[in-house]
């Protein structure tokens, strides 16, 4: 089988590996993809596609870079770990407090079906126990979808200015933020 | 492939992980690839509360990318062996700059 990839960078040391400006006759690796690795692996064991293959048609929570939480069908998969999902719902999660007298936190559904993300977009795919999926996160209530939506935006805002306080503060101090201008819950 | 060869040797023990968004998963380490990328089973994740999103998963896939750190049983490390590793390893590096 054939070495899958989300598309991640390859190792540090990969790099170093590349002798700068090659030897004559020496291929460049191609833009974008990784050198293929040394040969002495016995690779399909480790590689992301074996990873992948246990996961096909479970039901996944996909968590993306950019902080969306995706529930589907794990369908289809390839070589870069770009993902097709059926029956996808978007599920969005509201914490305690973010609306006055809101001791509990809320979530939505809502439905989108068919899926196909971008390898390089996923964080975090989780298998779903069955058994529970059908309770309620703890701490958690389902609501009105229009309502969380709402209160979602409103977190965000709330979110962003506080990281923006945040790593201007940090800049004085002559730090720079982990994640500038990307939040990834 | 050093790291790579060395997480290998930890298939089957109990780690934590923690990502770069600050959520730390521990579980039984299952399976490793190239990229680092790491699958957990049987995950619990710390301050599950905080993440709503988690609470009915059982196993991860997790992107190399996305790892800050590893947090490792001491018990399972074999530090002699890794040192002379880490030497070989680099010792091969200098010998294919040359």
């Amino acid at each position: 089988m054939e070495n899958l990839t989300i598309s991640d960078p390859p190792p540090p040391h990969h790099l170093q590996q590349q002798p700068h400006g090659g030897a004559p006759g020496t291929m460049p690796p191609a833009l974008g993809r990784p050198p293929p690795p040394p040969q002495q692996l016995p690779a399909q064991m480790f590689t992301t596609a074996a990873q992948l293959l246990d996961l096909t048609d479970k039901k996944l929570m996909v968590a993306l870079r950019d902080g969306r939480k995706l529930l589907g069908i794990l369908r289809s998969w390839d070589q870069y770990a770009n993902l097709v999902l059926q029956s996808t719902k978007e599920r969005i999660f509201v914490p305690p407090g973010t609306a006055p007298n809101q001791p509990r936190g809320l979530y939505a559904d809502i439905d989108r079906g068919v899926f196909l993300v971008r390898g390089e977009n996923v964080l975090l795919l989780g298998e779903i126990d069955l058994d529970k999926d059908d309770d309620a996160p703890p701490g958690y209530d389902l609501a009105e979808a229009e309502l969380v939506q709402t209160l979602a935006k409103q977190r965000k805002r709330q979110d962003k200015a506080r990281e923006k306080k945040k790593v201007k503060k940090l800049a004085i101090e002559g730090f720079e933020g982990e994640n500038l201008g990307e939040i990834l819950l | 492939m050093l790291f790579f060869s060395f997480f290998k040797t930890l298939i089957d023990h109990e780690v934590t992980v923690e990502l770069k968004n600050d959520i730390r998963i521990r579980g039984v380490l299952k399976s490793v690839d190239q990229f680092l990328n790491i699958k957990l089973d049987n995950i619990q994740v710390e301050e599950e509360l905080k993440y709503p999103h988690l609470s009915a998963v059982k196993n991860v896939f997790i992107r190399g990318s996305v790892v800050r750190y590893v947090h490792l049983p001491a018990s399972a490390v074999d530090i002699p062996l890794l040192e002379d590793a880490t030497r070989r390893e680099a010792a091969n590096q200098a010998g294919k700059a040359k």
